[in-house]
């Protein structure tokens, strides 16, 4: 069994895999160290929704990969998968040599990352200083140094938090958050903090328009949504946070179908994507969930690698696709092949668009209603955990399964 | 002072590169003057990165000659050096009929410039060439011999086949006064001036001001900026030609073009602006290129963006290079390299030679040193997939930066060059680091470390460096 990426999702099901013991684990990791991003979220907020403990970033990236190992998992880092060789044979570089490992499946984890300032589109001058959370944190962490001396947050769900984390900690002012939704989408305390700790206001619905300055960030130009407002910022940093996308050109070059929502690839509940023998899981499957979500499905995915390792089956089932109407914008896994029982704590997720309070989401194959869960509120850019257990009602020619909210069922275009 | 140089080369863009490793081949003493940090770092690395055959260029102009030249020149040293290539063939596509009756006047132009081989087609061609073309292509002409060139690695390799063979290379040297007795030339430029008895004007953006302090007046430069938006690799199964529009009096229009490392460009603009050092993309232009792509290949709009940019092309009154020989003044200007430098540039550094040798006596040096430039370029075997080069350094096998696939030993080897990156930037134009869709998120604390400890200085400096 081979895995890419030895991050919460990989290493989960790498420790998974082995208890379950399907024989050798390999885990690819391509930096020197195992454990993913939470190597370098400095702070605490890892660990609940898989190990029912709270605990540092760190930390929780060490334990993931002690887990792993105790197990009996193999992992091989500074050993980057380049290129397929073959339908699960990956070409390796690393300071051993190249070379190409081949398993009987293989588990892409490759995770995911934020989409920096040239892919938003953010027109003005290209100046030092802009900075995506993931680079913020590595300096910060890895090379140690402080990022600049005033900067602005683009974004304000839980990772842009995190990135203010970072810069106050490290002494860098944060003159204002921005967000063009309209208020911000973490957790109160997190908010609170930032904004009366640390007096960092936050300006909603709005979005930066234009970067200046020469050599090094000078200012940046934020235009308010529905005003057409603008307003000048000083600062020598800017960070760009969220927005994120997943790591999936591996997934890509080996051909498998991908989702236009999540823009990972397309897989079902037993996280087994278009190509035979080839399972996904973790961010990859969806740009940022906490690493904790990431993880659960690490350890999902290994009952459906388990059982394809065992009998080589599991292809060539209906496959039932799951689309979701606005205000969701995807969920993940987006396909169901039959059958298929998930059970209830089964690791389904979701996105919205919008601010939702008091809101069913509903689960409906043709005019059958599968599932019903009530949200006391759903807000953006937040992991939403919707149900499993509903997955066994789904029939094979029941045409596709939607999931919309109750308050506007059909609104908008199908995904 | 020391001794004079014989010759002075202002500006180390790929013009100014090509002219210093030409007068290299001679037993002359040379100095590469540069306002920059790099080689390479004005006009030269923000443009589409075209290698061009001259098609297009008005017959019977310096422009077109030198093109063509240069462009039989490049193909040769690329492959003798290392330089990025592939001749990708390019395709002009008319999309209504007023564009489907310019071909054939294209094709003339073509032809009187000598470049040989194009093709007309049918829509039916087109799309069996290029299915991703977006609806109502009517028409099209195959430029076989069209296509692209790394940037970035030409004036580089240039500059470095200049240094290895004797040429001073003076980076951070604003050249802001000049003085003459009539046979030597002192150029004021920071602490140290730089005598010579021959000046060669190449400084893009400001050779008008140059040439003022040579006294002649013959052009003003009026910086003409092109915007353009760099997509992904996932992007690059959509083309397999250079798309061209047809040109327009105005202007050569949006094209989208691969690149040699495996993106798609998307661009130009064609904006006139004052300010010399106004790299700033707009909102409005980065629109009009979205709406221009999105018409050619519909499906780019959906791909990632890696980069945007604009680039500014030293346009003058004339449509024509200004390529002025002063034996008396001792003055040579290589002036108004729009946006055809790059093709051009080794045929513009033949030519000043011949002008230069007229009263300049010089004779070929016996031994000249050759370069090899590490392989950046997607059609290459790169550091990362050769299973030799691994076993023989295993920091060819650490790769720093995963989305370009650049490792350790490619960053320790470009500081350590002949002409050495001095930051990120300079690493960036050299490995393609921080190049690719990332644009740091993984990867920039480790390269900041690495590129510190390799280098001895704090690493801060380098954070301050990057743009």
């Amino acid at each position: 069994m081979v895995i890419v990426g030895g991050g919460p999702a990989g290493l989960a099901a790498a420790a998974e895999l082995r208890r379950r013991q399907v024989g050798r684990v390999l885990v690819l990791e391509r930096e020197g160290e195992p454990g993913g991003i939470p190597r370098d979220c400095h702070h605490a907020g890892f660990g609940w929704p898989d190990l029912k403990r709270m605990m540092s970033g760190p930390a929780y990236a060490r334990g993931c990969a002690a887990r792993a190992r105790a197990a009996g998992a193999e992992i091989w880092t500074e050993s980057s998968a380049t290129r397929w060789r073959g339908a699960r044979t990956l070409q390796v570089t690393s300071p051993h040599g190249l070379f190409d490992v081949s398993g009987r499946a293989v588990l892409l984890a490759t995770g995911c990352r934020e989409r920096p300032r040239a892919a938003r589109l953010v027109p003005g001058t290209r100046p030092a200083g802009v900075l995506t959370t993931g680079a913020l944190q590595r300096i910060v962490h890895g090379a140690r140094e402080r990022a600049g001396r005033r900067a602005v947050v683009v974004g304000a769900e839980h990772v842009s938090y995190s990135a203010v984390h970072t810069l106050t900690a490290s002494g860098t002012e944060v003159a204002a958050m921005i967000t063009d939704l309209p208020r911000h989408q973490t957790y109160g305390p997190l908010a609170w903090l930032a904004a009366g700790r640390h007096g960092i206001p936050l300006l909603a619905q709005s979005e930066l328009t234009r970067i200046s300055g020469k050599g090094r960030v000078d200012g940046v130009e934020v235009t308010h949504r529905t005003t057409g407002a603008t307003q000048s910022i000083a600062c020598d940093t800017v960070v760009f946070t969220g927005d994120w996308i997943p790591d999936h050109e591996l997934a890509r070059a080996g051909g498998l179908a991908m989702d236009p929502g999540t823009r990972g690839p397309r897989v079902d509940a037993s996280y087994r994507t278009s190509v035979p023998g080839v399972f996904a899981a973790g961010n990859l499957l969806h740009g940022a969930e906490t690493a904790g979500i990431a993880a659960l499905e690490g350890r999902a995915s290994a009952a459906g690698i388990a059982r394809f390792l065992a009998d080589g089956a599991g292809w060539g089932a209906p496959v039932v696709p799951l689309s979701v109407t606005r205000p969701l914008v995807w969920i993940s896994p987006n396909a169901l092949g039959l059958p298929e029982a998930a059970p209830a704590d089964h690791p389904f997720v979701l996105r919205v668009a919008e601010f939702l309070r008091d809101e069913t989401v509903e689960v409906r194959q043709g005019a059958r209603i599968l599932h019903r869960e009530r949200f006391r509120a759903l807000v953006p850019n937040r992991s939403i955990r919707l149900r499993g257990g509903w997955t066994r009602a789904v029939v094979a020619d029941g045409g596709p399964v939607l999931i919309s909210t109750a308050s506007r069922p059909r609104e908008g275009e199908a995904r | 002072m020391a001794a004079p140089f014989d010759v002075a080369v202002i500006g180390a863009g790929v013009v100014g590169a090509a002219v210093a490793r030409a007068l290299s081949a001679f037993d002359l003493r040379t100095v590469l003057i540069e306002a920059g940090p790099d080689v390479g770092t004005g006009t030269s690395k923000a443009n589409t990165a075209i290698l061009h055959t001259g098609f297009d260029a008005a017959p019977g102009s310096m422009e077109a000659r030198l093109v063509a030249r240069g462009y039989a020149l490049m193909s040769a040293y690329a492959a003798e050096v290392g330089i990025p290539v592939e001749q990708t063939g390019a395709c002009l596509v008319a999309w209504n009929e007023d564009e489907v009756v310019q071909l054939p006047v294209i094709e003339e132009k073509a032809a009187a410039n000598g470049c040989r081989g194009l093709r007309r087609l049918s829509g039916d061609e087109l799309y069996a060439m290029e299915p991703h073309l977006g609806p109502g292509a009517r028409a099209g002409l195959l430029i076989p011999g069209e296509g692209i060139v790394c940037p970035f690695t030409a004036p580089l390799a240039m500059a470095t086949e200049a240094v290895v063979n004797g040429v001073e290379l003076r980076l951070d040297s604003r050249v802001t006064s000049m003085e003459s007795d009539g046979s030597i030339h002192v150029l004021g430029c920071g602490p140290d001036p730089i005598a010579a008895r021959y000046v060669v004007n190449a400084a893009g953006l400001q050779a008008d001001t140059i040439e003022g302090l040579f006294g002649r007046h013959r052009f003003r430069v009026r910086p003409r900026r092109g915007e353009l938006i760099v997509y992904d690799k996932m992007a690059r199964r959509l083309l397999s030609h250079v798309l061209l529009p047809v040109p327009t009096k105005k202007t050569k229009g949006v094209l989208v073009a691969p690149t040699v490392f495996g993106n798609v460009l998307l661009g130009p603009t064609a904006t006139d602006v004052d300010d010399k050092e106004d790299r700033s993309t707009t909102r409005e232009g980065l629109e009009y290129v979205l709406a221009k792509g999105g018409r050619v290949l519909p499906a780019l709009v959906n791909e990632e963006v890696t980069a945007t940019y604009a680039g500014l092309r030293a346009a003058t009154e004339s449509s024509d290079y200004q390529i002025h020989f002063d034996p008396v003044l001792r003055y040579l200007c290589l002036g108004g390299i729009r946006s055809t430098g790059l093709s051009a540039s080794l045929g513009i550094a033949e030519h000043a030679v011949e002008l230069l040798a007229g009263p300049l006596p010089m004779t070929l040096k016996r031994d000249r040193k050759k370069v090899r430039m590490p392989p950046v370029g997607e059609g290459m075997v790169r550091a990362y997939e050769d299973a030799s080069l691994i076993a023989r350094d295993p920091e060819y096998g650490r790769i720093v930066c995963h989305c370009e696939r650049v490792t350790a030993g490619e960053i320790r080897d470009a500081l350590r060059s002949p002409v050495p990156a001095r930051g990120l930037e300079g690493l960036r134009r050299r490995t393609r680091c921080l190049q690719g869709r990332c644009q740091g998120f993984y990867c920039l604390g480790g390269l900041v470390a690495l590129v510190a400890r390799e280098t001895g200085r704090p690493a801060a400096a380098f954070l301050e460096a990057l743009a």
